[in-house]
């Protein structure tokens, strides 16, 4: 039997890292979108959702916008539900003037195999009619199961599979914002 | 996750909780245009009713149909029961085709415990006998903490036959689980020694202290003996009218599991009041019901 080598575990986006990213995403959303006008932002549990809100702060402070911030739990359109336990749900919800014809943003912390963002269209077609749906991450990893692509990505990051993404936010993770690489061999 | 909800008991706090929060998160998907979701797309559900019932019947299937179940409904009127087939066969029977989760009702205490031992899905108590029904109690329970906030330290009369009544039981054993604390109320002849409950004869002491007063239905089918001497005297010692009623505190709510006896236990214009909360424990059944449905069948078999 091989002797597990030891673990590393990278720190890839700093606090300080993590903020800028957040600004520029921020800024592109109001270039690509004519001052984020008829937009809604999505964040699907449970680091998308303050993500969507540090988003939505940084739109204000930038342009003085008010754009409407929301939560869509997917949980139940998820297509691994028999392959887990069953998994606790999270919050759903929506901003009170919905989004038919809207531009809907979707944002959620990791891209990886894109079948979270799969169950998230599947969750919206029930819940309203947006004009366009995007969506906006904090980390594209790779290794893509779906034809699925991000249209604001804060930070590409090769891996390999049995890496893992650690995306820690003061809001959900006591208090630290940073984004690290751990398991693998390197 | 536990594998049946066969009693309450099945379920400590830490699990009655996830349901209870599951079962809000369910509440929240119901106002929406799209009622359907898809958690539980190509597992079947079969509604096995040996006893009559109108709303835990369609209350279960449309939990399930809501979660993208396939339900059969199976009444043992005009079935092979009726040609005298035990409930082991036809358990087998279902078995055979693949239920996954059954939902049972049956008049005799226990028939769940026995259905779990001979099928591989999962068994849900849809009332036994006079002994457990234990979906009612988590929808009450939700209803409870929906209106009132909290379960922990609430003060809760169950008033009426509650030696016959699996509602009660179940009840009980939810509520103490969660912290609450309840007093059973009635005639002599129809309230047992419950442990973790206390016990009163006396409607009208009991009701300026109570948050939530649950008023149980009078069970003419169960009672061989005469426990009361008429029903009048019954409605008026122990009915829920309204100079009762505003002896409550002002929050307090009054539950009924249904069906009603109108002017036996409860007096209309009391059923009717902003304080009932009868139509919401019927909307809240369905919330409930999914939750289990979802935190039973919706992970890894």
């Amino acid at each position: 039997m091989a002797l597990p080598r030891a673990q590393t575990a990278k720190i890839i986006l700093s606090g300080a890292d993590l903020q800028r990213v957040v600004d520029r995403i921020a800024h592109q959303i109001l270039e690509k979108t004519s001052g984020a006008t008829g937009t809604v932002l999505l964040g699907i549990p449970t680091r998308g959702v303050p993500l969507a809100r540090r988003l939505a702060a940084r739109i204000h402070a930038f342009e003085g916008i008010d754009v409407p911030v929301g939560a869509l739990d997917i949980t139940l359109y998820r297509d691994d539900l028999r392959l887990h336990a069953t998994r606790a749900l999270g919050k759903t919800e929506l901003p009170g003037d919905g989004i038919d014809g809207r531009r809907v943003i979707l944002v959620d912390d990791v891209l990886f195999s894109g079948r979270t963002v799969r169950a998230a269209l599947d969750a919206i077609s029930d819940v309203g009619r947006p004009s366009s749906v995007q969506l906006a991450v904090l980390v594209d990893r790779g290794h893509r199961e779906l034809p699925i692509r991000a249209d604001y990505v804060g930070k590409n990051i090769p891996t390999a599979l049995e890496e893992s993404v650690r995306v820690s936010l003061a809001e959900t993770d006591d208090g630290v914002d940073e984004v690290k690489l751990t398991g693998g061999v390197r | 996750m536990i594998r049946h909800l066969r009693s309450a008991a099945d379920l400590d706090a830490d699990t009655a909780t996830l349901i209870l929060d599951t079962a809000a998160e369910m509440a929240a998907l119901a106002g929406r245009e799209v009622k359907k979701l898809p958690a539980l797309r190509g597992r079947t559900v079969v509604n096995l009713f040996y006893e009559d019932s109108t709303r835990t019947r369609i209350s279960f299937e449309a939990a399930a149909k809501r979660l993208s179940a396939d339900v059969i409904n199976f009444s043992a009127k005009g079935s092979s029961v009726s040609k005298g087939e035990s409930l082991k066969d036809t358990a087998l029977t279902l078995q055979a085709m693949g239920a996954d989760a059954v939902v049972i009702r049956h008049p005799a205490s226990g028939a769940p415990h026995r259905l779990a031992t001979w099928v591989d899905g999962s068994v849900i108590n849809a009332g036994d006998g006079t002994h457990e029904h234990p979906t009612q109690a988590l929808l009450d329970a939700y209803t409870m903490r929906s209106r009132l906030g909290k379960l922990d330290g609430l003060r809760v009369a169950i008033v009426g036959d509650v030696l016959h009544s699996r509602v009660a039981r179940s009840n009980v054993l939810l509520l103490t689980t969660l912290g609450a604390k309840v007093t059973l109320v009635g005639p002599p002849t129809l309230i047992p020694l419950w442990p973790g409950a206390d016990v009163s004869y006396d409607l009208d002491s009991v009701l300026p202290d109570a948050d939530v007063v649950m008023m149980l239905r009078v069970q003419t089918e169960r009672m061989q003996d005469s426990y009361f001497p008429s029903a009048r005297e019954y409605s008026r010692r122990y009915g829920l009218d309204a100079p009762r009623m505003r002896k409550l505190p002002d929050h307090a709510i009054v539950m009924h599991p249904g069906p009603m006896n109108r002017g036996m236990e409860i007096a209309p214009e009391v059923a009717d009041s902003a304080r009932s909360t009868i139509v919401e424990q019927v909307a809240n059944g369905v919330s409930a019901r999914m939750a289990v449905l979802y935190l039973l069948l919706g992970g890894k078999a």
